[in-house]
């Protein structure tokens, strides 16, 4: 796993709420058996027309959008099917951040396990960045904070754990395995069994 | 102190250690369903880190999502012959891996494969109190028997094998109080669909929904399921609802369920699984439905729902509103009845399962499908699908002119060779009418099994009342 500790982007901004898995990567490229690849596959509806051309109107088309580490994205991101390829692709396309006002709970926990920040702020500072695409931000994990270009500072929930994972770019399997002998009391200890 | 949700029960009993300021909890898992698309990897991290599947026991594998729903000779050229080479090698791939890694596969020779949601109740794995999770988002399903039942990504469903444990934090809770009797041609999935049409499909964030209430305890096991399958679709983690005799009932001499002496300490356990009376919740909801009507949505996510007999509402206006209707090919204050329907979908784990079934061959009985639409009623599992037919439903539904398939998930997602075209109308059972979600470009309206059926006769979006 990257470390991330803090880095500076401009964003992309996607101005739709409750954009579903379904639209991150739909279900026909959810045949492949790895990940290489697969932020060909991202928004692949809304990105490409038919033919397979890209639609010049699409956000993620703009030329200067692979550069951009940052998907400012409207409300409720990532509802909708538990398919880890959607935080796969976002990675692959080269995004390591989606700002919303509210972020879908299993997408949420895949992107801390990819590298990828689910960053949650309040709804005035989540409209003041739909409303300014390509604006420059910094994203701060260790202080868990967004910096606006006016250098204001937005703080925003991370589970700790997940933090002190991406700031040392250790995967989270780790933790399990060392907690293997309590499992294995558990396992024989409880009055029931499965 | 106040007492303890059903939620909090179950939770509590399987923390193997506690979370900290620091830490989420180690968290134990009793019953890990998977199946071919989310599990690849998940495997390929297994053999990378040179680990192996710690209970191969507690694993239920079977294949459904990308499996092609006519009969297949076998696994080589006869699935060839019906599917594209990418979902024939991921379930491939699923048959190898579970061979190499010890896992009893329920796959195309078994008559107990279906889809995961399905037969996991079907043939009592699916229990009061356990903790089930599978790589796919309606693992919601189990709670209707007072499990807690939830949706993980692939590197979860990689914890679960390696580890049987999950890193999790306790959600919070949130109680949906139901009360009132249905109306005629009124069933669970109108109470669903008006429930998140009301909260929204974010209301359940960050939430365990408990569902409560004298509407649930008459409900049956298969209402129930429909029920708490679609609480996912309301953004919560989880839906729950207290066992009782109706549950036990359900269980009674299924394969895997307690047997002898075994089951009756199962079912003094599992009677304790409720709420105590002074329970807090962090959020309470109260749904009356006797006046509720049938629900068909109009947008491209549940949450966009009326009562069939309302108009597409003119009073929203935003972004989001506008795009979901343009991409419907509908308009502000358009009746939804008499929309012109391409395609009916009966299935999914949502419902497919023999009550739904049996409801939809009542309407179809001795009538046609409309003669331009095409209707699909796909089993959710084999086992259904031999239950229909030896009560010759099968036989309704071909003289009515729908087709009859094998089992799995088809239409509910367009990830096999079941697909709407672009453009394409459906009136669909599944849970879910995101864009192009049952294929490029195809438009979905979810309704009830009722609804369903009566628009296919119909030929557009009909009030199922008017068929009962
Ligand atoms: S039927 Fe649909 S929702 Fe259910 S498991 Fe299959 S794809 Fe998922």
């Amino acid at each position: 796993m990257e470390k991330i500790t803090q880095f500076t982007s401009t964003t992309i901004v996607l101005a739709i709420d409750d954009v579903d898995t379904d639209q991150i990567v739909p279900a026909r490229f959810l045949t492949a058996t790895t990940r290489e690849g697969i932020g060909k596959s991202l928004f692949a509806d809304w990105r490409y027309d038919s033919k397979g051309n890209e639609l010049s109107d699409f956000p993620l088309n703009d030329p200067n959008a692979s550069k951009r580490k940052i998907l400012v994205a409207g409300r409720n991101f990532g509802c909708g099917s538990s398919r880890e390829h959607a935080p796969w692709a976002l990675h692959d396309f080269g995004i390591r951040a989606v700002i919303s006002s509210e972020i879908a709970d299993i997408f949420r926990n895949n992107s801390l396990k990819n590298g990828l920040l689910p960053i949650v702020v309040d709804s005035d500072t989540h409209q003041w960045l739909l409303d300014n695409p390509g604006v420059e931000i910094i994203v701060d994990v260790e202080a868990k904070m967004i910096q606006l270009p006016d250098s204001k500072k937005i703080t925003f929930p991370i589970e700790p754990f997940a933090r002190h994972c991406i700031i040392n770019g250790i995967d989270q399997t780790g933790f399990l395995q060392q907690n293997i002998d309590s499992i294995t009391a558990f396992e024989t200890n409880r009055s029931w069994q499965p | 102190m106040s007492g303890k949700s059903l939620f909090d029960k179950v939770w509590d009993d399987h923390v193997v250690v506690p979370e900290t300021q620091d830490t989420p909890a180690v968290f134990y898992i009793d019953l890990h369903i998977i199946h071919e698309v989310t599990t690849p990897v998940a495997f390929n991290l297994l053999r990378e880190n040179k680990l192996t599947v710690r209970r191969p026991d507690l694993v239920l594998a079977t294949m459904d999502h990308s499996t092609p729903t006519v009969k297949i000779s076998d696994l080589d050229a006869g699935l060839d012959a019906v599917s594209d080479p990418e979902p024939a090698a991921q379930i491939r791939a699923m048959v190898k891996n579970c061979k190499d890694f010890g896992i009893k596969l329920h796959g195309f020779e078994s008559d107990q494969r279906g889809i995961v949601h399905v037969i996991g109740p079907e043939i009592g794995a699916t229990q009061p109190g356990k903790t089930i999770v599978c790589g796919d988002s309606h693992s919601s399903t189990h709670g209707a028997f007072g499990a807690m039942g939830f949706g993980i990504g692939t590197t979860e469903v990689f914890h679960v094998l390696s580890t049987q444990c999950l890193l999790q934090r306790k959600p919070k809770s949130m109680a949906v109080n139901i009360s009132g009797e249905l109306q005629p041609g009124v069933s669970a999935k109108d109470i669903i669909l008006a429930l998140i049409g009301k909260i929204g499909v974010d209301g359940g964030t960050g939430h365990v929904i408990e569902y409560r209430g004298e509407t649930i305890r008459q409900l049956t096991m298969e209402e129930r399921m429909t029920i708490c399958n679609m609480t996912i679709e309301a953004g919560a983690r989880a839906g729950m609802i207290a066992p009782d005799n109706i549950t036990f009932e359900f269980l009674k001499d299924r394969q895997q369920s307690p047997h002898g002496d075994e089951w009756d300490s199962a079912v003094k356990r599992w009677s304790s699984l409720c709420s105590d009376p002074d329970a807090i919740f962090d959020k309470e909801i109260d749904l009356d439905v006797s006046n509720l009507e049938p629900q068909v949505t109009f947008g491209t996510n549940p949450g966009m729902v009326v009562p069939i007999t309302q108009h597409v509402p003119s009073d929203i206006d935003d972004a989001s509103f506008r795009k979901a209707i343009n991409y419907m090919q509908l308009d502000a204050d358009q009746p939804m009845i008499g929309t012109k329907v391409d395609v009916v979908f009966v299935g999914s784990c949502t419902n497919s399962r023999i009550s739904d079934l049996r409801t939809v061959a009542n309407i179809l009985e001795g009538k046609s499908v409309a003669s331009d639409l095409r209707m699909l009623i796909v089993p959710g599992s084999q086992a259904i699908k031999d239950k229909a037919e030896s009560e010759g439903l099968d036989k309704i539904f071909l003289e009515a002119g729908a087709e009859w398939r094998e089992a799995g998930c088809s239409m509910c997602l367009g990830m096999n060779s079941d697909k709407l075209g672009k453009g394409q109308l459906c009136v669909s059972t599944s849970n879910r009418n995101f864009e192009g979600r049952q294929g490029p470009g195809g438009r979905t309206v979810l309704a009830s099994p009722q609804t369903a059926a009566a628009s296919a006769i119909a030929g557009v979006i009909a009030d199922p009342r008017s068929y009962i």
